[in-house]
């Protein structure tokens, strides 16, 4: 078993406050693996300590296999993890379009030139037409950002993830605050995502969840209470009781 | 395939050159000719407004904000003022592009400092760099000529060809060449992938982050090139007046650039130029009226500005140009309609 995303004994603190503790996760290649846990748990913490935002105090990170520890940012993005925000992180003021084309532009080695006018490369023009069509977002792709629908804007979240080509990609609450007669785009868009990206999702959902995840552990106060299949996490205990309140076990 | 050609032409779009545009440079153009009592505050103009353009390249476009841009004004002028007063380069254009790189070379080492942190950061530590060199200039006052300024600076003709006349005349043309030349160049970066990239960077940092983008790498990018821009305008400052003292760092020059700016408007380039128009203009109303209270006329108009939100201020001034260019252009495309269903 390749794994695609390990961590072992990560550590992190703010002040006296223990938000990760000895957190060790592996992530199988092709995987789809959720992470789930109650509000504080520190789940979103998890995420920002892979992708680089925050810095552990203590443990290693090891994407496929390499450590990505003391990398910045766009460099794991550029090594193949990406992510998807709890709450979107889009620019207002771009379209669709140009936010695409920033990704595509970047993975490409391109996102640098000065010299040249947008839209004058065709390898770069062809991508970020797929990938606008796969996400249906071709007929608002000229329109602001900040004027789409939210369902519109949730896909357009994934879809910037997706653009930057990850072969981890770490989801976080995807369908978040999406109204119901949107919420079928966003869970086809999910469940569409090619097989051979590996994807760590970080969902409140149950049904999203267990729909989805084919593995998942549980965090709790920033460690790890318990992993396994849907099946076995839907029976443990020590879950039901964090989920059920303290005492439902008994 | 008809989407990635669309996804094309929508791109190239953006960088599309309009009628506006090209009235705008046949205007300042035809300022050479019909304009030719007012060369003085047209050239003031000039260099206002490349210094301008050079602010909005950080502030409208990366988000950068500024209250020292002086600091990379003051030394292109001063590297321009030495290099003519001691005779090491006497060809203008040369010696504009060195005081040009000299400022740039300024920009890269202070750009460090200025990104890390948030705007107010920002704005503390651009002041204090602009203060600093300022009292460099003070306390090496053998070299800079201190208050009294530098003596003696005479310019020779610009490439061996154009000597400056009294008028004015060869210094505005000089002065309005270099900005539209400055202006082409600074319109390719902000159409192009970097430009992009950095309007990303302004929007969402973190996104930008995100997605790959080297944030830190293209701020210090950005503010070097925008420091190139400052110290050339400083160095046209200095060849067209001959005149280089301790103003040229001073902290009302930063803050007359940002009331240009906020007048023009950020983000679009030619903010900055027309912002430069308007106020040169307004001190210039202003301080015929009243010599000594002209600045309280300015400051109003800047509070109507903020109050009533620059967009409805614009759409007021612009609306008859905009009609006659409509009723225009609506007639060209009538007649290219006619033409092709004939």
């Amino acid at each position: 078993m390749t794994l695609a995303l390990e961590t072992i004994g990560l550590e992190k603190k703010f002040g006296g406050f223990h938000v990760t503790r000895d957190l060790s996760l592996k992530v199988p290649a092709g995987a789809r693996h959720a992470l789930i846990g109650p509000n504080g748990a520190g789940k979103t913490t998890v995420i920002n300590l892979l992708t680089g935002v925050l810095k552990p105090d203590g443990g290693r990170i090891l994407l496929e296999s390499s450590d990505i520890a003391s990398l910045s940012v766009q460099a794991r993005v550029h090594r193949g993890l990406s992510r998807t925000f709890q709450i979107n992180q889009l620019y207002a003021d771009l379209t669709p379009l140009e936010t695409i084309g920033l990704a595509v532009s970047e993975r490409l080695g391109h996102g640098g030139e000065w010299w040249r006018r947008l839209g004058t490369r065709a390898d770069v023009n062809a991508e970020i037409a797929a990938q606008l069509e796969r996400f249906h977002l071709l007929d608002v792709m000229n329109e602001p950002t900040a004027t789409l629908p939210y369902g519109k804007q949730r896909l357009l979240e994934i879809a910037v993830a997706i653009a930057t080509r990850p072969r981890v990609l770490l989801l976080d609450e995807p369908a978040a605050g999406v109204p119901q007669s949107e919420r079928h785009d966003i869970l086809a868009a999910v469940a569409a995502l090619p097989r051979d990206v590996t994807v760590l999702l970080i969902e409140h959902d149950m049904d999203l969840v267990f729909s989805f995840a084919d593995r998942i552990s549980v965090l709790v106060n920033g460690a790890l209470l318990a992993e396994g299949t849907p099946d076995e996490v839907a029976r443990d205990q020590r879950v039901k009781a964090v989920y059920l309140g303290e005492g439902a076990d008994a | 395939m008809s989407s990635d050609q669309g996804v094309g032409a929508i791109s190239l779009r953006g960088a599309r050159w309009g009628h506006g545009e090209t009235a705008f440079w046949l205007v300042a153009a035809a300022s050479i000719f019909l304009l030719s009592d007012r060369y003085l505050i047209l050239t003031e103009m000039a260099w206002l407004g490349l210094f301008a353009l050079s602010l909005d390249l950080i502030l409208g476009y990366a988000g950068i904000v500024s209250l020292g841009h002086a600091a990379f004004f003051g030394i292109g002028a001063y590297t321009a003022g030495l290099l003519a007063v001691h005779g090491l380069i006497r060809e203008p254009v040369l010696a504009l592009l060195v005081a040009g790189l000299a400022a740039m070379v300024l920009g890269f080492v202070t750009s460090f400092l200025v990104i890390r942190g948030s705007e107010l950061s920002q704005l503390m530590v651009t002041l204090g760099i602009a203060l600093l060199l300022r009292e460099l200039a003070n306390k090496f006052s053998d070299i800079t000529g201190g208050f009294d300024g530098l003596q003696g600076i005479v310019i020779d003709p610009i490439l061996g060809l154009f000597a400056f006349d009294i008028f004015g005349k060869v210094g505005f043309i000089y002065s309005l060449v270099v900005l539209f030349v400055l202006f082409l160049l600074a319109r390719l970066i902000v159409n192009s992938p970097f430009g992009l990239s950095l309007r990303a960077i302004r929007n969402n940092p973190l996104r930008a982050a995100a997605i790959g983008i080297p944030v830190k790498r293209r701020l210090v990018a950005i503010y070097t090139v925008s420091a190139f821009y400052a110290g050339v305008a400083g160095a046209l400052y200095t060849q067209t007046t001959a005149l280089a003292s301790l103003d040229v760092f001073s902290f009302e020059r930063s803050a007359d650039l940002l009331l240009v700016v906020v007048i023009g408007g950020a983000g679009y380039l030619y903010g900055g130029l027309i912002g430069a128009v308007v106020f040169r203009i307004l001190q210039d109303v202003f301080s015929s009226w009243t010599p000594q209270f002209w600045q309280f006329w300015i400051g109003l108009v800047l509070v109507l500005i903020v109050l009533l939100g620059r967009d409805r201020v614009q759409r007021g001034v612009l609306w008859l140009p905009r009609q006659v260019l409509r009723h225009w252009s609506a007639r060209a495309s009538g007649t290219a309609a006619g033409g092709s269903s004939s």
